[in-house]
C-alpha cells in the first residue's frame, strides 16, 4: 500500500518536472528539470521491481544525456556570442 | 484557429484509442507461454541466477548484438561529425576554473564508480544489472572525471581499440556457441559451473565482461567527442 502511496507521489512528480521541462523558458531549468524526470523515473522501476532498467535510467537518462545536453546548449551559446 | 482545432482533432483521436486499449490492458494473472518456458527451463539450461541475463545474452543474444551494433553505429556517426581539427585542442583556452570540492572530490569517487561499473558487469549473471548498465556506469565515471578536469582529454586510440576488440570476441564467442554447441551465442560451450557461483552460467559472464568494455567505450568515446568541441574556438 505505502509502495502505491510512493508510486503515485513520484508519477505526479514527473509530470510535474516534465511540464516545468517543456514550458520554463530557461534552457538550464529545462534540462535539469528533464534530468530529475529521468532521475525520479529511475526510483520508480525499482519500486516496481525492475532494477535493471533503473540503472540504465540513472546512469544514461538522468546521467549521461543531461552532460551532453549542458555541452551542446555550452556550444550554442558560443555559437551565438560568435555571430552577434 | 484552423491549427488548434486540427490539433484538438489529432488529441481526441489519440484519445480515443487509448480508452479503446484501457478496458483490456489489465496486468497478466499468470506468465504467458514464452516466459514460462524461460523460467521453467531457464536455471536448467542456461545456468544464470539472473533471469533477465538468462534472457538478454542467451535466448535474445541476437537482439542484444544488433542493439550494441546500434550504438556502436550512434558513436561511430557522433565520432564522425564532430571530430575537430588538431590545431583547435591544442590551443590554450580558457575554461572556467572548477571547484576545489569537485576536483578533489573526483580523485577519491571516480575510481570507485569505475569500480561498481565493473563489479556490476562482471555479476551480470548473479545480480541485477549487466553489460548495458555496468558499461553505462563506467561511462559516467568518465564523465565525472571530465568535469573535474576540463582540459583533459581522452585518448580516443585506446577507446577505439577496446571497442573494436571487444565487439570482435563478443561475435568470436557468439560463432564458438554455434560451432561447439547448440547454436549461436549458445553459452554452454564452457563448463556451467556451480549454479550462483561466479564461475557459473558458462560462457554469459565472458561475454558480459565484452558487452560492458564495449558499451563502456563507446559511451565514453560519445561523451569525449562532446567534450572536445568546448575547447576550441574561444
Amino acid at each position: 500500500m505505502i509502495i502505491k502511496i510512493i508510486a503515485l507521489i513520484l508519477a505526479l512528480a514527473i509530470l510535474l518536472m516534465a511540464i516545468i521541462a517543456v514550458y520554463n523558458k530557461k534552457l538550464v531549468v529545462a534540462i535539469v528539470a528533464a534530468g530529475v524526470v529521468s532521475l525520479f523515473a529511475s526510483v520508480l522501476y525499482l519500486l516496481l521491481s525492475a532494477p535493471d532498467v533503473a540503472m540504465t535510467e540513472a546512469a544514461i537518462g538522468s546521467g549521461l544525456s543531461t552532460v551532453i545536453f549542458f555541452y551542446v546548449l555550452n556550444k550554442i551559446r558560443k555559437n551565438r556570442k560568435d555571430h552577434a | 484557429m484552423l491549427k488548434k482545432i486540427f490539433t484538438a482533432a489529432v488529441l481526441g483521436v489519440f484519445a480515443l484509442i487509448l480508452v479503446n486499449t484501457y478496458g483490456f490492458m489489465g496486468p497478466d494473472q499468470q506468465l504467458n507461454e514464452v516466459a514460462t518456458r524461460y523460467a521453467e527451463k531457464g536455471p536448467e539450461e542456461v545456468g544464470a541466477a539472473n533471469l533477465v541475463t538468462a534472457v538478454i545474452v542467451t535466448y535474445r543474444g541476437l537482439d542484444t548484438l544488433g542493439e550494441v551494433t546500434i550504438l556502436f553505429l550512434t558513436a561511430s556517426i557522433i565520432g564522425f561529425f564532430l571530430k575537430t581539427k588538431k590545431e583547435d585542442i591544442q590551443t590554450p583556452v580558457n575554461i572556467r576554473k572548477t571547484s576545489e570540492i569537485l576536483e578533489t572530490a573526483s580523485k577519491i569517487i571516480t575510481p570507485m564508480i569505475f569500480l561498481l561499473g565493473v563489479y556490476v558487469f562482471i555479476n551480470g549473471h548473479l545480480t541485477p544489472g549487466g553489460g548495458f548498465q555496468g558499461g553505462a556506469i563506467v561511462a559516467s565515471g568518465l564523465v565525472l572525471m571530465l568535469l573535474a578536469n576540463p582540459l583533459k582529454t581522452v585518448n580516443h586510440k585506446i577507446i577505439t581499440v577496446v571497442e573494436s576488440l571487444s565487439g570482435f570476441f563478443f561475435v568470436v564467442l557468439g560463432v564458438m556457441g554455434l560451432l561447439l554447441a547448440g547454436g549461436f551465442l549458445d553459452n554452454t560451450f564452457i563448463a556451467p559451473g556451480r549454479f550462483g557461483t561466479l564461475f557459473s552460467a558458462g560462457a554469459i559472464p565472458v561475454i558480459y565482461i565484452f558487452i560492458g568494455l564495449k558499451v563502456g567505450s563507446e559511451l565514453s568515446g560519445i561523451v569525449s567527442n562532446m567534450q572536445e568541441t568546448q575547447k576550441e574556438e574561444i
